[in-house]
């Protein structure tokens, strides 16, 4: 703990940064990029085959890859900014105030990421990260099987072991993007007799020979997640001097998945804001109101008993937040969040659905800018099955924090 | 500001767990006054004992001889009240009516404040005129006599009311029964000739008073703050009072769940400890989820109480009603998982229940609050 002096300089620190980093917002984003994004396309992804949607994207894109706000959090010699945890925290404050998109998005800085920093050697951290940050690779996450859903260890897709590298057979389902990602980090079997203990955290370039992928048509219509295929694919064990092509080591892949589901559970909890944590009545009233409708008593009680939920789980989340970065938070807390925030991210859905009445079950109209609140209803509906489902949060709490027995 | 306990704070929180645990314990202050019917409810001694840890002028001013904390830490020795559902006029006096009178004169603190510091007073809120809590409306009139006021009208669900040595009244003294303006608050002493009390006892073995004014006379120095200028007053004392009923909603609630935790790892049935089944499990930690948001509103309206922000007023509601919900939840389902046990008088579970219950229903219940948030917002 520090004392009153330093607490106080610290504070005036963080306020000089606060201001720094509003007048820097201010000048360098785009009013385009500060709109809500409304489609697939107003998400800059990068990777190989990227392209901007517009000169706006691009241009936010490149000044806040140059200030290293792609990965803020991130060392600096890694592409990030070397921000302090209370310093990212003012940062998506900011952003969050004038409605700021992310200048990237991906699977790298979500996942694979946190993984090389806590798992990752020295060479593969200069050399993943740094292309993770400058958004030159999309990476994808291997990890369901059509056999292997809440049961994730029990995963068969198997890679033989060759001497310097591994010929890999098997099947991932729900990998995200998989026909537009360049770079697969992908859990494979290395020992059939270790269930825990036999699995490796692969790292392999989809242009390999025997990958293939096919999209996965969902209720919504649209396409996010893929089958993915892989036929006697050769997988070297290393890429060069100090870059094994798997994190951590070879047969304690379960460690880094399970680190990384934790993560993956945090983002999907919306931990970190965002809309799921902000209340929904007004804004119900005011679009009813242009189409002359009018919110029934009932349904707004409704309304008024979920934005009681959401805002007091959006203090849960500053809370978690604030807990993590001084470790008070216990270790399975996120799992909690990843339950409650995805729970009631559905009953949003259903919420704005029955305000919405006939009008947002429209499938392609204009007026609803092709679906959108049948899609976005109908896409809640995997919140609380991806990354964990309710049931499986649900155990974990019982067993790790509340201790129950047998759980 | 970090939404947990600093050091200070949670040094606090480890002398009020202690003290509270020990002190104020269900068998030796519930069951205890309770089984004797004793007329307060509470016990002086207890409230005495808080005065000397320093618990009951934590929110007065220093200048006034307290120690000029805040919510939070109010907060935290109101999660124990609650773990432990220790009677006592700690909300009503030194949250509710000592927000009050950081609005009074020098006169009106100097006759009342030093008798709460030292414990020797307890003090009552007279706010609610109906069975449901609706202090927009207040028809309690106190019109002008000679050089101070006649009070008349009746008050309910006034806690502590027949044992306080001053009682809060929050009555009109311009303007129609439903207007905002032309509310003015008033220090009313014990024994004001033509008050009289009504004491019925709850279910939580509280007791609260039916109080009527029938043309109490009142020097004008009883006025707390301005005439006609009393709702401001009386909105920050609410604010006060629901985020404290707040904290202590996230004790009774954390209390019966820990109690049904530890019952699940007891208790076996079909060979089995209970808590293996699954179906108990899942509602256990939908159960635990709930209880620790109601426990992060709850800090964060304190938060922003204690940093006048102007979203205070907005996430105290949100905070009454999360907790009322999540308290409710974790007594329900306590009782329930307790099985038969948990009907009985013996076991402490089903005084959860009760308290729980007295405590919705004080400054606004789930369902008020949860309207007042759609208000606010605009809808």
């Amino acid at each position: 703990m520090t004392d009153l002096a330093t607490t106080d300089s610290a504070k005036s620190d963080l306020e000089t940064f606060r201001a720094e980093t509003r007048q820097w917002l201010e000048a360098n984003c785009p009013a385009e990029m500060r709109e809500p994004v409304r489609d697939e396309e107003d998400v800059y992804w990068g990777g190989r085959n990227a392209t901007f949607k517009n000169e706006a994207q691009k241009v936010w894109f490149e000044r806040s890859l140059e200030k290293g706000y792609t990965v803020p959090a991130w060392p600096k010699e890694y592409g990030g900014a070397g921000l302090t945890a209370a310093e990212a925290k003012v940062l998506r404050q900011e952003m969050g105030r004038i409605n700021a998109r992310p200048p990237l998005s991906s699977f790298g800085i979500w996942m694979l990421g946190p993984a090389l920093l806590q798992f990752g050697t020295e060479e593969q951290k200069k050399r993943f990260l740094g292309e993770i940050a400058r958004g030159e690779i999309r990476w994808c996450q291997g990890y369901s099987e059509p056999g292997s859903g809440s049961d994730l260890v029990s995963l068969q897709t198997y890679g033989e072991d060759k001497g310097d590298h591994w010929i890999v057979n098997g099947q991932k389902v729900w990998t995200s993007y998989a026909d537009q990602c360049d770079w697969i980090f992908c859990l494979v079997r290395t020992d059939k007799e270790n269930k825990y203990q036999g699995i490796t955290f692969m790292l392999f370039d989809m242009a390999s020979e025997g990958v293939s992928t096919k999209p996965i048509k969902l209720i919504s219509g649209n396409s996010p997640f893929c089958e993915t295929f892989m036929e006697d694919v050769k997988v070297p064990k290393s890429y060069g001097e100090g870059v094994p092509a798997y994190v951590g080591e070879i047969n304690r892949g379960w460690d880094v998945a399970k680190y990384l589901l934790g993560h993956e559970r945090e983002m999907i909890s919306g931990a970190g804001g965002g809309d799921r944590t902000s209340a929904i009545g007004a804004a119900m009233k005011r679009h009813a109101a242009k189409t002359g409708d009018e919110i029934d008593p009932v349904l707004r009680a409704e309304l008024a008993m979920f934005d009681v939920d959401a805002l007091a789980y959006g203090a849960m989340g500053e809370k978690f937040l604030d807990e993590i970065k001084v470790g008070k938070a216990h270790p399975a807390q996120p799992n909690m969040m990843k339950y409650v925030g995805t729970e009631l991210n559905k009953r949003r859905h259903e919420l704005m659905m029955a305000a919405g009445g006939s009008r947002s079950l429209e499938w392609e109209s204009e007026d609803t800018d092709g679906g959108k609140p049948a899609r976005n209803w109908l896409r809640t509906k995997a919140n609380s099955i991806e990354g964990g489902t309710s049931e499986v949060m649900l155990n974990v709490i019982s067993k790790r924090i509340l201790e129950l027995p047998g759980s | 500001m970090a939404l947990y306990h600093d050091e200070d704070q949670a040094m606090l929180a480890d002398t009020a767990t202690q003290f509270m645990s020990e002190q104020g314990s269900i068998g030796k202050q519930l069951r205890h006054w309770r089984d004797r019917d004793c007329p307060d409810g509470f016990g002086h001694d207890l409230w005495k004992q808080m005065a000397e840890m320093g618990f009951t002028g934590m929110l007065v001013d220093e200048d006034d001889g307290g120690l000029g904390m805040g919510h939070v830490e109010a907060g935290i020795v109101l999660e124990e009240i609650g773990r432990n559902l220790t009677p006592s006029p700690f909300l009503t006096s030194s949250v509710l009516a000592a927000s009050a009178l950081k609005h009074g004169s020098d006169d009106v603190k100097g006759r009342y404040l030093p008798g709460l510091v030292s414990g020797d007073s307890v003090f009552a809120v007279a706010i609610d005129e109906t069975a449901k809590h609706r202090p927009e409306r207040i028809a309690t009139r106190a019109e002008k006599s000679g050089n101070g006021f006649k009070l008349s009208g009746s008050k309910t669900f006034v806690i502590h009311g027949a044992s306080a040595d001053m009682i809060v009244v929050a009555a009109r003294t311009s303007g129609s029964d439903a207007d905002a303006d032309g509310i003015t608050l008033f220090a009313v002493p014990k024994g004001a000739a033509n008050m009289s009390h009504d004491a019925v006892r709850l279910v939580d073995s509280s007791v609260a008073t039916n109080t009527k004014f029938d043309g109490v006379e009142l020097d004008g120095d009883a006025v707390i703050g301005e005439v006609d200028g009393g709702r401001e007053i009386l909105d920050a004392m609410l604010r006060a009072g629901r985020v404290g009923a707040a904290a202590e909603g996230v004790g009774v609630a954390s209390g019966a769940m820990d109690m049904t935790v530890d019952y699940l790892k007891q208790r076996k049935q079909f060979g089995k400890l209970i808590g293996e089944f699954q179906a108990l499990q899942h509602r256990a930690s939908h159960l635990y989820s709930e209880v620790e948001i109601a426990r992060a509103a709850t800090i964060k309206a304190q938060q922003l109480l204690d940093g006048s922000s102007d979203q205070a007023e907005l996430m105290s509601s949100v905070a009454k009603a999360k907790v009322a919900k999540a308290a409710g939840l974790a007594v329900k389902e306590g009782v329930q998982m307790h099985g038969g046990i948990g009907m009985t008088d013996e076991y402490d579970i089903g005084l959860y229940m009760k308290r729980d219950r007295a405590l919705q229903e004080f400054l606004g219940d789930a369902y008020y609050h949860a309207g007042r948030v759609a208000q606010m917002s605009g809808y």
